[in-house]
């Protein structure tokens, strides 16, 4: 019997290259005073230097599931230890994953997704991402696991900004941007971003799949943290930003404002998520049905796809159904015709 | 047993909810098992409860924290913690520590062997301690789902990613693997010694014949089985995870090959727990909405021990040895005992 969600544990996922800082924010997290206790599951003892009983150390062992889907991963270890965690229910008031530098993000997503008695007691939060602000362009380039990690974000903490310039900066941050336009993106210097920031997002909550803007649009309003905010020297980009397009991974989005036909666009979605879902690392939607007065919302993981209905449209909303995909090499013209034919005419 | 009359009319279940005395454990209980006079309902974290024949119950403190395993072999109650460390609770009361892990690691799985051994694992090395009192040990290719000693000999069924390895700790032979793709979190042999069957990951159990490892697949549940009980003299397996009892046949040599389950007691709710009567063909099952039920092996006849009482799914169940009692346990600490 599923538990409101309110009720179940939220589960943090911090993932980032070696060195990016993750050890720095987890630290933070569970030194800095806030009246809440974090059940955390690292994987490398030692590195962590507070005294806490609820750490605990995991094996990064990914399982493929029996269904043929290769890219149905799920992270076995973390199945037992969030299994063994409830039975301290009540001891903590949420987990945070930290995951190895060199490790997909996906298979610990796609646990919460897959396992009925994980999914009754905890909800996937957020997937943060530390990056390094200095080295992060370089690692684009040469670690697919970088480029996953930025995939994959729903906040991206852009570290050791201390240690480049305002060009540098903005050259990475536009990389994250060519990859990743929609994650929350904070810099900071030895990872001092608000922990609000970061934990309690929600971004998996299907509820709060409220706005799917690019944040880059919004990005001039991100700084409110240094005071020179008004004063940025070189604006000649638009927004402050270049564009940049990364060859591999893009995201992709599509909106409507006339309403969709349901026989044809879940079959279409579904359809694509099983032949493209290895490409696919997230998808999110709001979506507005002909002869539905409710909102539609759905995100998935690879070849996981959750979604329902969620609140009647309210008087005078725009009815706009919009989706976002990030991937790999994604087919861009075949999903765009594709959805052009789930519209009604 | 001439208590369990289903009677004639199917419409109104046969009750013993008038013989059951209720108990408040004050905790979430995991498991329950008869130690001695008492019924011990083991907690989810830190302590025993044990109930004597009064209802009169005594907390045990066994671990600093949760208590990730147990297993019973009728003189020893056995228990893993997150704590790291390994704990016995005999008849007296007495607990005693077995184990400590030196890295603190979570003792995740325990298996009792009637002979005096002791098994234990953490992440994927399993540890035997035999009469002797040395420890032996085995590195898993992964972490460890599940441990079980067979009936004959020392050797230990250990589960793990892709299979499990039979594993003799006083030989030393090249362990025996049974492979099967997939996840496998719980292993029981049958009590003839001529099968090893797994409770995976996936809403599945996957069988062998040890004498030629030939495969079975019992699929088909909707959940995942946490719950397996042997019926008296082996003959069949019975199995949570549907929204009625699955009980396997076992009485052949080919065991359950190319042969249907017997699915018992439906309702619309799914099986938690079951616990076979150790002398008749009855079990005992509890469901996700508190229900408990006495089945009939035979013809599915059932009697209700517990109404549904949907604020918590029941997480243990035990008979005694003699057959006389039963304890059951919810998830939420509301607990009893039936006496026949």
């Amino acid at each position: 019997m599923p538990e409101p969600t309110s009720q179940k544990i939220p589960v943090t996922v911090l993932t980032g290259y070696l060195g990016a800082g993750k050890t720095t924010l987890l630290n933070r997290i569970l030194s800095e005073n806030h009246g809440k206790k974090y059940a955390v599951i690292v994987n490398e003892f030692g590195e962590i230097g507070i005294d806490n009983d609820l750490i605990i150390g995991a094996d990064e062992e990914v399982f493929e599931m029996n269904n043929g889907c290769v890219c149905c991963t799920v992270r076995g270890d973390l199945v037992r230890i969030l299994e063994g965690l409830m039975k301290r229910k009540g001891k903590f008031d949420a987990i945070i994953v930290e995951t190895t530098g060199l490790a997909d993000p996906a298979p610990v997503a796609q646990t919460f997704f897959v396992d009925e008695d994980v999914q009754r007691n905890a909800r996937l939060d957020a997937v943060v991402t530390v990056a390094d602000a200095k080295w992060l362009s370089d690692r684009l380039k040469d670690a697919p696991e970088a480029k996953n990690q930025i995939a994959f974000a729903d906040v991206i903490v852009l570290n050791k900004t201390d240690l480049v310039s305002g060009a540098e900066l903005a050259e990475v941050e536009a990389r994250i941007r060519g990859i990743n336009p929609y994650a929350k993106l904070h810099r900071t210097e030895r990872c001092q971003v608000a922990l609000s920031d970061v934990l309690e997002r929600g971004a998996f909550d299907l509820d709060r799949i409220l706005e799917i803007e690019p944040e880059f649009l919004e990005a001039g309003d991100d700084h409110d943290h240094d005071h020179h905010h008004h004063g940025h020297d070189h604006d000649h980009h638009h927004g402050g930003l270049k564009h940049y397009h990364d060859e591999d991974m893009q995201s992709l989005s599509l909106r409507t404002d006339k309403p969709l036909d349901a026989t044809k666009f879940m079959p279409w979605l579904q359809g694509l998520i099983a032949s493209e879902g290895q490409r696919i690392l997230r998808s999110k939607g709001i979506l507005a049905f002909s002869d539905d007065n409710d909102r539609y919302v759905f995100q998935g993981v690879h070849m996981m796809l959750e979604g329902d209905h969620q609140r009647a449209w309210k008087d005078g909303e725009a009815r706009e159904s919009r989706l976002v995909f990030i991937g790999r090499e994604l087919p861009e013209q075949t999903i765009r015709d594709g959805f052009e034919r789930c519209i009604t005419t | 047993m001439k208590e369990f009359d289903p009677g004639d009319n199917a419409a109104s279940i046969v009750s013993v909810t008038d013989r059951v005395r209720g108990l408040t454990i004050g905790m979430p209980v995991t498991s329950v098992h008869f130690l001695g006079e008492n019924a011990a309902f083991v907690g989810a974290e830190e302590e025993v409860a044990l109930v004597n024949g009064d209802g009169g119950i005594s907390r045990i403190a066994v671990h600093s924290g949760g208590i990730l395993c147990s297993a019973f072999d009728g003189m020893r109650l056995a228990m893993g913690g997150d704590d790291g460390k390994l704990k016995a609770l005999n008849a007296a009361g007495e607990v005693a520590l077995l184990a400590t892990d030196p890295k603190r690691r979570w003792i995740d799985n325990v298996a009792l062997h009637p002979d005096g051994a002791v098994a234990w694992s953490a992440g994927k090395t399993a540890f035997v301690r035999g009469g002797t009192g040395e420890d032996k040990s085995f590195d898993a290719p992964s972490t460890v789902g599940g441990l079980a000693f067979a009936p004959k000999g020392l050797r230990l069924a250990v589960a793990h990613y892709n299979g499990v390895t039979l594993w003799f700790p006083n030989m030393t032979a090249k362990p025996e693997v049974l492979e099967w793709a997939g996840s496998h979190l719980g292993v029981v042999f049958s009590p003839d010694n001529k099968f090893v069957v797994t409770a995976m990951h996936e809403p599945a159990l996957h069988g062998w014949r040890l004498a030629d490892h030939r495969h079975m697949r019992m699929t088909g549940y909707p959940g995942r089985v946490r719950s397996m009980s042997w019926s008296v003299g082996g003959k069949s397996l019975a199995t949570s995870g549907a929204d009625m009892v699955i009980v396997w046949p076992f009485a052949s040599k080919d065991g359950p090959m190319g042969k249907e389950p017997a699915m018992l007691a439906p309702l619309q709710a799914r099986v938690s727990a079951v616990a076979c009567h150790p002398r008749q063909d009855i079990l005992a099952a509890g469901y996700s909405d508190g229900t408990i039920l006495m089945v009939r092996l035979d013809d599915g006849a059932e009697i209700l021990v517990r109404r549904r009482n949907a604020a918590s799914p029941v997480a243990a169940l035990a008979w005694n040895s003699k057959g006389t009692l039963l304890a059951f346990g919810a998830e939420d600490g509301d607990a009893g005992l039936l006496t026949l």
